[in-house]
């Protein structure tokens, strides 16, 4: 029998704010050591007032915005209740009734080709402390975490494989990374993703028991671990098992999902309105200026590039997989544009010669940007559009600029490098072999034309192999007859 | 409106509070007697009054996104029972 195979994705995105979601603490907690990132709110303590960080809600907006989300006019922070040792007051501040962002949706290459991902919402909450376990039986905590902002982003039951859910987590990334709510860090836990999937035999219409695995930290643990979520629920049903709703965990080390704590019921988080939380209520005209910060997301620059710079697919993928890169070749086709220099040709530096030594050097293209200019770009393909240079110089002198950072101009006037093709320089070169070798001329003059060769391989070397031998014959021919 | 005891028992459970029977008692009639009065409000007709969680009238009160002292590790820890490491230090947490 076949199994229709369903998953949703809930991810948690910590938003890029300098201080708390609540409280003044710096929110930069990967490095600091435990328990300095901490005051009366994050903590917990008595008689403190959490206040909403501006900024954190509007890039929670934003990123609404960005996953084509409706914004919600009436925003209520709300206490979910629990125990435990890394939630310091007893509650998590987060959304429940009324999350900001809600009906939206983001494109991915599905399995059968686009695909519209659902997404349900996506709401603010903070994140919790941190939980270091010892050898003799104790627990630490550090409280650096708590209260640094999160959004929880929440989709729709639409993905059906887990290379799917894998490609929208990697969509999803990329458009989080790109409009600069979050640092999309999935090592250090700034982004990070639960899973719920279900399987049920085809034809029925009801979905399965949702089992949910907690706390995948990468691409590749997403798609290994629903691959043997699903693997393991369809051979459970096969020998005639019941798939129980639960919580598991991914683990790396055997490969295999891991039964957790049962799933409590919502009703045992007992939300209800944070008291000390005004109402949050968002204006169409706020609304209007967070779409007005909104950037050209990447799909869009995607096609743009295809149909305004001639690029291939692939050429333009590459190009709006990062922001970075992007507004780079944005700038150097800005640069090109007046030097009649195509935006296909400067995409060929960038994602050839320029990959290539980034490659190399190991670094990213935002540290090697303060020597290699955009606008060096366009000026090393001007160059060679105008026969300044040839194909060989051109790379010679893109790779001194990138490692000089210099101007390839100035790098081909200072060390000679453009092509002699005509002009002063070749005539005199040309003069100097005919003043040179009398005897040859005299050959030639006498009807030997092949003599000329031993001309051209004299001005050739003058030139150190920097003009064509075709301008040459020709410079060479021009003088002869002239004298 | 009388709550049953398991009901007493389960919401004990989720406050972390541990209740001898006579206190489990105790609490069903207290619990319960808080539900009378709380079901006498509930026949006040409201039907034309907004809900709300507020008492304050105040609407979006936050703050920049600019960063403040924290406190001293040392006054952050001051009142935890162990400390290990510059952390607090809890009993180990066991998965339910």
């Amino acid at each position: 029998m076949d199994y229709l195979v369903t998953i949703g994705l809930e991810i948690h995105a910590q938003i890029q704010t300098r201080s708390k979601m609540f409280c003044g603490c710096s929110a930069d907690y990967a490095a600091a050591p435990p328990n300095t990132h901490v005051c009366p709110v994050c903590m917990g303590l008595p008689g403190s007032l959490p206040v909403p960080n501006r900024r954190a809600i509007e890039l929670a907006a934003l990123t609404g915005l960005a996953l084509n989300c409706r914004i919600a006019s009436d925003n209520v922070i709300s206490r979910k209740n629990y125990f435990y040792a890394d939630l310091p007051s007893g509650y998590q501040r987060s959304q429940y009734d009324d999350p900001l962002c809600v009906n939206g949706w983001v494109d991915i290459d599905g399995d059968q080709g686009p695909k519209r991902i659902g997404l349900t919402r996506v709401h603010i909450e903070e994140d919790t402390g941190k939980l270091t376990h010892t050898a003799d039986g104790g627990s630490l905590v550090d409280f650096n975490r708590a209260g640094v902002p999160l959004m929880e982003i929440v989709s729709e039951p639409d993905i059906t494989s887990p290379e799917e859910a894998r490609r929208y987590f990697q969509k999803l990334r990329q458009i989080l990374v790109w409009i600069g709510v979050n640092s999309g860090d999935m090592e250090s836990g700034a982004l990070r993703c639960d899973a719920n999937v279900s399987v049920r035999p085809a034809g029925q219409q009801a979905y399965g028991a949702k089992v949910e695995i907690k706390n995948i930290n990468s691409f590749r643990f997403v798609e290994r671990a629903l691959a043997y979520e699903i693997e393991r629920q369809v051979t459970s049903l096969r020998a005639g098992e019941r798939i129980v709703q639960s919580t598991r965990g991914w683990d790396e080390a055997t490969g295999t999902t891991v039964a957790q704590r049962t799933k409590e019921f919502a009703e045992d988080y007992r939300y209800f309105p944070e008291p000390d939380i005004p109402p949050l209520r968002l204006t169409e005209a706020w609304v209007a200026e967070r779409r007005a910060e909104l950037p050209e997301l990447p799909d869009a620059r995607r096609q743009r590039f295809m149909t305004d710079y001639d690029l291939t697919p692939y050429d333009a993928t590459v190009l709006t997989d990062e922001r970075a890169v992007s507004d780079y070749y944005e700038q150097a086709v800005a640069a090109a544009r007046p030097r009649g220099v195509a935006p296909k040709d400067v995409a060929n530096w960038l994602t050839g010669e320029l990959f290539r030594l980034l490659k190399d050097s190991g670094e990213t293209l935002v540290v090697a940007a303060q020597r290699i200019r955009p606008e060096y770009l366009a000026e090393v393909q001007e160059l060679l559009n105008n026969g300044v240079i040839t194909r060989t110089s051109a790379k010679e002198a893109f790779d001194a600029a990138f490692r000089e950072g210099r101007a390839p101009a100035q790098i081909v006037a200072e060390r000679g490098m453009a092509v002699i093709g005509a002009g002063d320089a070749l005539t005199d070169m040309v003069r100097q072999a005919i003043a040179d070798n009398p005897k040859v001329v005299e050959e030639y003059r006498g009807g030997k034309v092949t003599a000329i060769k031993y001309l051209i391989g004299q001005v050739m070397k003058a030139t150190r192999g920097q003009a064509s031998p075709q301008a040459v014959q020709q410079a060479l021919e021009q003088e002869l007859t002239r004298q | 409106m009388a709550l049953t005891l398991a009901e007493v028992e389960h919401v004990a459970r989720l406050a972390r509070l541990r209740l001898s029977p006579a206190e489990l008692e105790k609490m069903r009639e207290q619990l319960s007697n808080i539900l009378d009065h709380f079901q006498m409000l509930q026949q006040i007709d409201v039907s034309t009054i907004p809900p709300t969680a507020q008492v304050t009238d105040l609407v979006n009160v936050m703050r920049d996104d600019e960063l403040r002292p924290s406190l001293a590790r040392e006054q952050a820890l001051a009142n935890a029972p162990v400390q290990q490491d510059g952390m607090f230090r809890v009993r180990a947490i066991f998965e339910e």
